[in-house]
């Protein structure tokens, strides 16, 4: 790099001074007027936390209890890889304010495997390849676990239909289908 | 050598990926981190008049509001001479980075020239007070005119990407050709969607930057960001370990990280940025709308005589980006005489950027329905047709094919699907109140290299760690890779670790454009070959007799910890062959008479990608290109207000993509095929193929269905009634 014009250049961009960098500094200390206490059950442990009340449990978990494996796809409720079990049932958490969620029973897909031992559909996931990327994956298989549970796992094109509320934009739509199959018929 | 068709391993990141222990670039939340929020333009064409942020900068949690009135001015944009008063010079190419938008350098003045530019930023403590502070942002615009109908500015179509092609004499070999085929196609707006948005997490320290960035090109953003920052290359560490799917939308450096590492320099913490769904359909690429005129001729026997492809596509001024629709033009058929010509219209809408198969995608939906309508028009078998004028070697040069199994393509593809049982006569299949139709396409995608390092060290106890920068998106890379280490060295592949995602890592280049595995493997190749003969070389050994326990037992016997091998791959100067991937598919449509909703019933798709690293892998990865394309075939379009100047189906709700209940039976018959020219390795990349050849496959299907032939996609409903 010696003689580029990076290397000669020097950092162009100097943090904020004055007033701006007192208030940037404020912050992070002040607590928030209007936040409401929360108590999230996450995966059996109890998690007290004071949120705005516009916190989505989506977000709640993920930026304040850094449990990621619920992802943001949308944002909407039109993707469901934010899908969690919420009381046993699959939820977007996306379109739940985490405010509405005290006391409940949140899973999300790193409550399932207990022990280190993966579900029978995690295993089934992997075992036939029902993801590339990941990212919708966690929804995935928190709509399986309910699926199975639901009873609507008898048919290929029963499966599909159930399952078509969580896109894959990979496309593994097949190794998806043969993956709840599999472990539906494990849990049988 | 491994064999043709490598085994079906699980991913080795699959357990991480089913348990949520998959970390995307957005899931590092950091200590004492703040959130960005961007406020886009509303206007396509302007300038900024005002921008009042004293509501938002009051607002709770607000730190700052960042905009073209407060922020510095960045280095010269990658391959742009610097303004006045600005540090720096032109760099040479590799040292240019990848900026998306070269003539739009974030916050750098107040001109607008598209709707959902990046204009400002809130950061604030939490998403919620950000997300909120934007809200309050208030911007007053001077317009301008606007460019926004490609119709309107057709003529002033510019052939950026110098894609003028021409070979005989093609308007007049079309002009007395005794079979003739002139039609217009169209293929609209369509954006990638990956699952995961676009999103970083950047920290300084001092004057040293780390940047968690969902990329697929890491060492082009460390250089982007070594430009624009003025710092050396070796100040700025990338990270991208896990990236939710990108599809080209996350191969450039688009404004949102600048911004994101602007702000977190300025407000002196870690800032996250995480686009909403809204936020990418603008400034994060798409693939764009295209109207192509394709002319064939050929003579009574099916022989094309003349070949012509021409047409626009829209970009900007402040992108360079030009869709090559006309690039499979010169691979496909044997042709004398043709014509191939992509101008651009420069319009004020977001840039486009390359969707999974740019130009081969798009360009041919047009040629492979061209063909299907030459078909008819000469009462010619489609397959027979495309059998006719199969290019034994490269039409652009005429170089010979390092391996082309395209004939094993269709005749496989074809007697699985059954295609010999086809009745040709359009609306003569039914079955119940559906429709059937049955139609084809050949698919193709070149086998693209670039140069790639990878260092690889064994442990005395047998256990080898592969280094390189690379990228996982879900391709399979860290498995394939894992697998191609093992073989090379004779090891067990549990024994092997794959290290990447890291620009403190031997360089890769992007992973896209089907090149990973090629580029990328063959310097883990190089790496663990030379390993292999320096482990054999301390004991004085032939490498022939290096076992899986020889590493442990060398390495123990001459007191070693570790021994390590690292490999610089290039691809040659001058390629005597052409390298290209070939398919085809079949596909089977039915559609209900009085309700014409397509449904894809079955598809038979097989290809020929040199030498297949892991048939589990690669099928996903097939299937996903397939699945792609019955997308862009029947749902994906994202529309655009020519009033407002806008895309308007800016969520996962209006625009579609396929879901479960969308796809039914597809198969994939990977043809084998051994290549010793292409590469060291032998692999073709299949990333892109799969996608190739659908859309004009089904819209032939829908055709042999119903009587109709739809040119524009998607094929929706209302284009069957």
């Amino acid at each position: 790099m010696i003689g580029s014009a990076a290397a000669t250049a020097g950092l162009l961009v100097a943090p904020l001074l004055g007033e701006e960098a007192r208030k940037n500094a404020a912050a992070t200390q002040q607590a928030d007027p209007n936040a409401i206490p929360v108590a999230l059950d996450v995966n059996g442990k109890v998690h007290q936390l004071e949120l705005d009340p516009r916190t989505t449990l989506l977000d709640a978990l993920r930026e304040h209890l850094d449990i990621t494996g619920p992802k943001k796809g949308c944002d909407q409720g039109a993707c469901g890889a934010c899908t969690v079990l919420i009381d046993g049932r699959r939820v977007l958490s996306c379109l739940n304010l985490a405010a509405m969620n005290s006391g409940k029973k949140i899973v999300t897909v790193e409550g399932l495997a207990g022990d280190g031992r993966l579900q029978a559909i995690q295993a089934a996931f992997i075992r036939n390849d029902g993801f590339q990327c990941g990212y919708c994956t966690s929804g995935q298989i928190c709509s399986a676990v309910a699926l199975i549970r639901e009873g609507r796992a008898h048919s290929d094109a029963e499966i599909r239909e159930w399952m078509s509320g969580n896109v894959c934009r990979c496309g593994c739509y097949l190794g998806i289908v043969e993956a709840v199959k599999e472990a539906s018929n494990a849990t049988v | 050598m491994m064999p043709p068709l490598g085994p079906p391993l699980d991913r080795v990141d699959g357990r991480k990926k089913v348990t949520g222990g998959a970390k995307f670039a957005a899931e590092h939340n950091l200590e004492n981190m703040a959130y960005a929020a961007m406020v886009m333009s509303t206007i396509p064409s302007g300038t900024i008049r005002s921008i009042d942020t004293a509501a938002a900068k009051r607002s709770t949690g607000v730190i700052a509001v960042i905009s073209h009135l407060n922020a510095p001015r960045l280095g010269p944009a990658p391959g742009q001479p610097p303004a006045a008063g600005q540090p720096g010079a032109a760099a040479p190419p590799q040292q240019q980075g990848n900026f998306a938008e070269p003539q739009l350098i974030p916050f750098s003045d107040n001109k607008v020239h598209y709707v959902g530019q990046r204009i400002a930023v809130v950061v604030a403590d939490t998403i919620e007070h950000a997300a909120r502070g934007a809200e309050l942002v208030k911007v007053t615009y001077d317009e301008t005119p606007a460019r926004l109908d490609m119709q309107q500015f057709r003529e002033q179509g510019v052939d950026r990407a110098k894609s003028l092609f021409t070979k005989g004499d093609a308007d007049a070999a079309f002009a007395s050709a005794s079979v003739k085929i002139d039609q217009i196609y169209r293929t609209p707006h369509e954006h990638h969607n990956p699952m995961e948005a676009h999103s970083i997490v950047a920290a300084w320290d001092g004057d040293h930057l780390t940047l968690y960035d969902s990329s697929q090109n890491i060492f082009a953003v460390q250089q982007t960001m070594s430009r624009l920052f003025g710092i050396p290359k070796e100040n700025v560490h990338i990270l991208s370990q896990f990236v939710g799917g990108a599809f080209g939308s996350k191969g450039s450096t688009w404004p949102h990280v600048v911004i994101g590492v602007l702000a977190a320099r300025m407000v002196n913490r870690p800032v996250k940025v995480f686009l909403t769904r809204k936020q990418l359909f603008f400034g994060n690429g798409h693939r764009p709308e295209t109207q192509q005129r394709v002319a064939l001729g050929a003579n009574p026997e099916g022989k094309l005589l003349a070949m012509i492809h021409e047409g626009m596509s829209q970009s900007n001024d402040v992108c360079t980006y030009a869709e090559r629709f006309v690039r499979p033009t010169k691979a496909i058929y044997a042709v004398d005489n043709m014509r191939a010509i992509n101008p651009i219209v420069s319009l004020n809408l977001p840039s486009p950027t390359y969707m999974r198969a740019p130009g081969e995608s798009p360009g041919m939906f047009a040629i492979e329905s061209a063909m299907d309508e030459l078909a008819y028009a000469l009462k010619m078998d489609p397959l027979q047709l495309r059998l006719v004028n199969h290019a034994d070697v490269n039409p652009e040069d005429g170089k010979p094919w390092s391996s082309k199994s395209l004939k094993e393509c269709y005749a496989q593809g074809a007697d699985k699907f059954g295609w010999s049982k086809r009745n040709p006569e359009p609306r003569s299949m039914k079955s119940g109140r559906d429709l059937i139709g049955w139609g084809m396409a050949s698919a193709t995608y070149p086998a693209h290299r670039s140069p790639a390092s990878a260092r690889a060290v064994v442990k005395s106890d047998g256990t080898v760690t592969i280094y390189t920068g690379t990228h996982e998106m879900g391709m399979g890379t860290a498995t394939v890779m894992s697998q191609l280490a093992a073989e090379t060295l004779g090891i067990p592949v549990e024994r092997v670790r794959f290290e990447y995602g890291d620009t403190t890592l031997p360089p890769t280049p992007i992973s896209a454009g089907s090149m990973t595995a090629a580029s990328v493997g063959s310097a883990v190749f190089g790496a663990c070959d030379a390993l292999k003969k320096r482990v054999a070389e301390i004991d004085g050994v032939d490498p022939a007799t290096i076992n899986a326990e020889s590493y442990h037992t060398i390495l123990s016997k001459h007191y070693l910890d570790d021994v390590e091998a690292r490999f610089d791959a290039k691809p040659p100067q001058q390629e005597p062959h052409a390298t290209q991937a070939f398919g085809a598919h079949f596909v089977e449509v039915a559609i209900d008479q009085d309700i014409p909703v397509v449904r894809v019933q079955r598809m038979v798709s097989a290809f020929a990608g040199g030498r297949i690293l892991n048939a589990k892998t690669a099928r996903s990865q097939y299937f996903g290109g397939i699945i792609q394309g019955i997308g862009m075939a029947l749902l994906e379009e994202t529309h655009f207000d020519k009033r407002l100047g806008t895309f308007t189906n800016v969520n996962f709700a209006e625009y579609m993509v396929p879901t479960n209940a969308d796809v039914r039976s597809i198969d994939i018959i990977m043809v084998p095929e051994e290549d010793h020219d292409v590469n060291p390795i032998g692999v073709k990349g299949i990333g892109e193929i799969g996608i190739v050849g659908v859309a004009p496959a089904i819209a032939n299907a829908v055709f042999h269905a119903t009587g109709k032939r739809v040119r524009d996609l998607p094929i929706t409903i209302e284009k069957l009634m």
